[in-house]
């Protein structure tokens, strides 16, 4: 989330849509319901009405997978009757950059951006280039007026999407569309706030990215970025996914974002080099140029006295990528299945039932040599080999399941959806023999290390170099057990040596710094053997060692900042800046700095999340401060053309990007079809589906099969969740109070098409696709209902993803259903669209 | 919640104007309050594992077992509300069906066998190392772009990777933000680059 829970109340209207946090997360509702109360509108548009939508003041049904034809729309909607926030638009965003002027879309090139490779399905993005000037600055049209300048485009682009076009793809009705698009849309004042709450509803496209990118688009035209009540909300579903993503446990990315090294970068400088952007304007912050500094800290802190100049901080020992190189999920399972990858760890997660196309999943872990699992209970990954359709004879995957404690019954952080990272205690010892998950992590190290330093193996160093002084040591130098305070410190970073406060070189046309006298006593920014206070002090030449650089200032010599709880609101805003900590720097809010004007003044006198305060002191002596949330950087407003920067300070401009040159499938998001569609052309254009995605269309993988437009699968289908069950339901399901709440496999299906089907409420049915079926008792519904869709209607059903065999008598999970496509960004699979066939039973 | 009342301060108003202007004596309830077995029970404060909205929750010990699990007053974001499932967290810890040992599948067998924590550690390594061993690759064979003089020409190189190919790791977001940082370091230590979890799907 941009912004955190509390923050909705701050907001005049939220847009529910590709989640649904009335069942998925509950008590952030309340929330919502107290925004409600100070007057906000709340809009859902989803496929079910959902109890989200229950408590809407407009519901708009959509069909699965087409939210950028209605997020589109809304795009033009806003352009075309000028509800933009003009100033926010011109001075904070790339709408006035020109592009390319050889520069072709999708409307011109038959549903295709230039520079597309169809052999490679994939894009040139040299082709989507801005124009630039001899200096290498980019061209810009200030006026907006010039037909090459991004706004330009995106009004001409967006035009195609007319509400009545928009409607025959999505099937939600004109009037609904326009009653949606003209209230959130009346957040583009300067003192109104939007907000978009989004899920898994958004991400499991294959257009995920596209999706997120359209109502980010529509965000900074409203103006609803970076201020209280607004932003782009990301409601993640578990517990520490937040964490888990910030820590890098994904193939392309280390701790704090830094992407994993490629084999062309073939020492730290090139590394450093590729990870430094270079900005030619002055006002941009360009944040990311400090990426050197964290990544040699990050070495620092996995590597310690054994990363060293002279071995370039022990770069060579880190695993390297081929350039492109792609070992996301779904290429682990393929990969698994092709029988190249041989040892398999599922640490507290659930594949046989949470990934898509699950039977694929399942007959992948019957190539393996070895799975180790860990998790509270027994589950449907565990115990896969016994399982519907395994014979364990024939199965000969070794499987070792260890019991790990529960959240209470161990020490440590998690980070919220919010960013914060609150700190939780032991209530009580694990349960029986169960361990906490960093105990087993760190027997296993004990166990590696000591038999590569007793035989020797493949570069043994790759683990041995690692510092692992993580509590009491034993005679023979092991450690006992892990003091997570120890991890958590190391994580924030510590300062090796003494570090010192070098002032800042005078830039061109500065008066030159006072000469200093030989007798003065060094000024420190820290001590060696400290810890560091934020990442503004971490260094690239060793001296400072940072686990994960935006989790700096976490633990530091104040403390231990993710265990406080003190409970003032200063702002009234609700940031609580005392309780617990959040990245990056304890920022409530980020791109903050786009909530004021040039001069620093805030959009909305009533709530300020920050503002500038010309008549304050600074400790030293500088005139003027910023007052309220953590600023997104110390500077002055924008006004002071010298020292003032631009908002979002993470991207290269500082600029909000309406044009998106880092996508992969386009820089405008563009309406595509899922994989399994139930129309024979996409009425936008002649490109059926995201011509970038990603296809597993091997014919030698029987599991992966696609029916776009067969009449066995005439239905869209899409999964969810449920209040009383958490993702695939391994720990729900054996919690007896919530079993009996929700105890098996539904389908929630049409009035209209129980009645096509004979299919009466309560039946028990059988769901097909072309890679599965599964059974479920039919809920006949009027919260679901047909789609007109051009000219045809679609029906569309629902499957809660909950369930698994491994529970006696609830069905088995609907990702049986689900196909294996990724999307082209992020490889995220396609769950919330496909197409299924239903028929009802005995 | 229409009034900001946390539990702790509806007692200690209920006492007084509250209940007379509700109407009704409360003397019953605040009786059964008090012998309520939580009054003598240790509070610690956590987090509910399950959404990310991050509810603050009091779990109740009394002699080293949990007696009750309930939502935290004090906390800014649920101020002591819980779902049905952050309010069924008790039964994580009262529950028959937890794992308490570790468990071994050979291959080809049909039933689990409880095992030694020491030998399972033991028998994992072992498989983790001779997997390792066999599958890393210190270099591979990549296309880089190269400049000559003013041309850019494509050249093949034998570049360092390091990297371990036949073991992958999925999870977890079910893990500690000190115990990711923990898994991510000591998956690279071992060279495993197919590291993924939840947030990719």
């Amino acid at each position: 989330m941009t912004n955190h829970w509390i923050d909705l109340k701050n907001s005049d209207v939220i847009l529910i849509m590709g989640a649904n946090p009335a069942e998925n997360h509950p008590v952030s509702f309340r929330w919502i319901m107290k925004a409600k109360d100070a007057g906000a509108k709340v809009i859902c548009v989803d496929p079910r009405f959902t109890r989200s939508a229950s408590k809407a003041d407009v519901y708009a049904a959509l069909r699965s997978g087409t939210d950028i034809a209605f997020l589109g729309g809304m795009i033009n909607h806003i352009l075309q009757n000028k509800l933009f926030f003009d100033e926010y638009v011109k001075n904070y965003t790339n709408a006035s950059y020109l592009v390319n002027g050889d520069f072709k879309m999708p409307g011109e090139l038959a549903g295709l951006f230039s520079g597309y490779d169809a052999k490679k399905r994939s894009y040139n993005a040299k082709e989507w280039d801005f124009q630039k000037d001899a200096d290498e600055s980019v061209k810009k049209d200030p006026t907006l007026q010039s037909p090459s300048c991004v706004f330009q485009l995106m009004k001409k682009h967006y035009s195609r999407y007319t509400p009545e076009l928009v409607s025959r793809i999505t099937g939600t009705p004109k009037e609904k569309l326009l009653e949606v698009y003209t209230l959130f849309a009346s957040t583009g004042k300067p003192d109104k706030a939007g907000t978009s709450m989004y899920a898994m509803g958004w991400t499991q496209h294959t257009v995920g990215t596209q999706n997120i990118r359209a109502m980010s688009i529509i965000q900074l035209l409203l103006g609803n970025m970076g201020i209280p009540g607004g932003g782009v909300n990301a409601l993640r579903g578990e517990s520490n996914v937040q964490g888990s993503t910030d820590h890098g446990l994904l193939f392309h990315i280390l701790p704090g974002y830094l992407p994993v090294p490629s084999a062309d970068l073939k020492d730290l400088a090139a590394y450093t080099t590729k990870v430094t952007p270079v900005s030619k304007d002055p006002q941009s912050a360009n944040w990311k140029q400090n990426q050197g500094k964290y990544f040699v800290s990050y070495l620092k802190a996995i590597y310690g006295a054994k990363a060293t100049i002279e071995n370039d901080y022990g770069y060579h020992w880190l695993p390297k990528l081929d350039p492109g190189m792609n070992c996301s999920w779904l290429m682990i399972f393929d990969k698994m299945i092709r029988g190249s990858l041989k040892g398999f760890f599922a640490w507290g997660q659930n594949p046989a039932c949470s990934g898509t196309n699950s039977n694929k999943v399942r007959n992948a872990m019957a190539k393996l040599d070895w799975m180790v699992t860990v998790n509270l209970f027994d589950n449907e990954t565990a115990s896969f080999w016994k399982g519907p359709g395994m014979d364990p004879a024939q199965v000969k995957t070794e499987v070792f399941l260890l019991p790990a404690a529960a959240s209470f019954e161990k020490e440590g952080s998690i980070t919220n959806s919010g960013r914060w990272a609150q700190w939780r205690t032991a209530a009580v010892k694990p349960l029986g023999q169960s361990k906490p998950d960093a105990e087993i992590i760190h027997e296993l190290y004990q166990k590696l290390k000591e038999m590569y330093v007793k035989e020797g193996g493949a570069l043994p160093e790759q683990l041995l170099n690692l510092t692992w002084n993580y509590g009491f040591k034993r005679a023979d130098g092991t450690i006992r057990s892990i003091d997570p305070h120890l991890v958590a410190k190391e994580i924030n970073g510590y300062f090796i040596d003494d570090v010192e406060d070098k002032p800042k070189p005078p830039k061109p046309g500065d008066k030159p710094l006072p000469a200093k006298n030989p007798w003065d006593p060094k000024k420190l920014l820290g001590k060696k053997g400290e810890l560091a206070a934020g990442f503004a002090q971490l260094q690239i030449d060793g001296s400072t060692s940072c686990g994960n650089w935006i989790y700096c200032q976490s633990y530091n010599e104040k403390g231990n900042m993710m265990a406080r709880r003190v409970k003032k609101d200063p702002t009234g805003l609700g940031l609580f800046p005392e309780w617990s900590w959040c990245w990056p720097v304890n920022r409530r809010i980020i791109y903050n700095r786009a909530a004021v004007d040039l001069n620093g003044r805030p959009y909305n006198m009533k709530k300020a999340v920050i503002y500038w305060n010309p008549n304050a002191v600074q400790p030293t002596g500088a005139l003027g401060a910023w007052v309220g949330d953590v600023p997104d950087g110390p500077w002055p407003p924008l006004a002071n053309e010298k020292e003032g920067k631009l908002p979002f300070i993470m991207q290269v401009d500082g600029l909000g990007s309406l044009f998106g040159k880092g996508m992969k499938d386009g820089p405008f998001p563009e309406h595509y079809e899922p994989v399994e569609c139930p129309v024979p052309e996409n009425l936008m254009s002649k490109q059926l589906s995201n011509p970038a995605a990603k296809n597993f269309n091997d014919a030698s993988i029987k599991e992966d099969v696609l029916a776009t437009c067969d009449v066995r699968f005439p239905l869209v289908a899409t999964t969810y969740r449920v209040t009383e069950h958490w993702q695939t339901g391994v720990m729900t399901r054996n919690t007896p109070w919530l079993l009996e709440l929700q105890p098996r496999q539904f389908c929630e299906i049409s009035v209209e098409l129980a009645k096509e089907k004979k299919i009466s409420n309560g039946d028990m049915v059988e769901i097909s696709s072309a890679r599965g079926k599964i059974d479920a008792v039919a809920m006949v519904t009027q919260r679901i209902r047909p789609f007109k869709i051009g000219d045809r209607l679609v029906h569309e059903i629902g499957l809660p993803y909950c369930f698994g065999w491994h529970t006696p008598g609830v069905g088995d999970a609907a990702n049986l259903l689900t196909p294996t496509a990724g999307d082209a960004n992020t490889m995220i699979p396609e769950t919330k669209a496909f197409m299924v066939g239903i028929q009802r039973k005995g | 919640m229409g009034m900001s009342v946390s539990r702790r301060d509806f007692f200690k108003l209920s006492g007084t104007g509250l209940a007379a202007s509700l109407g009704i004596s409360l003397d019953p309830l605040e009786s059964k309050a008090e012998d309520l077995p939580i009054r003598y029970a240790r509070e610690t404060t956590t987090i509910c594992p399950y959404c990310a909205v991050g509810c603050g929750m009091i779990v109740h010990t009394l002699a080293g077992s949990i007696i009750n699990v309930e939502g935290d007053p004090d906390h800014p974001i649920n101020e002591g509300s819980l779902c049905p499932k952050g309010a069924s967290v008790y039964q994580l810890r009262d529950n028959k069906a937890r794992i308490t040992k570790p468990m071994y599948r050979a291959a080809g067998a049909s039933e689990w066998k409880e095992v030694s924590w020491d030998w399972t550690i033991d028998e994992i390594a072992k498989r983790v190392k001779k997997n390792r061993d066999a599958t890393f690759t210190a270099t591979s064979k990549i296309k880089i772009k190269e400049k000559v003089g003013a041309v850019e020409v494509e050249k093949e190189i034998e570049a360092v990777v390091n990297r371990t190919m036949g073991m992958a790791s999925v999870g977890s977001a079910a893990l500690d933000n000190e115990e990711c940082y923990l898994y991510q370091k000591f998956l690279r230590g071992l060279g495993l680059v197919y590291i993924e979890h939840q947030a990719r799907i």
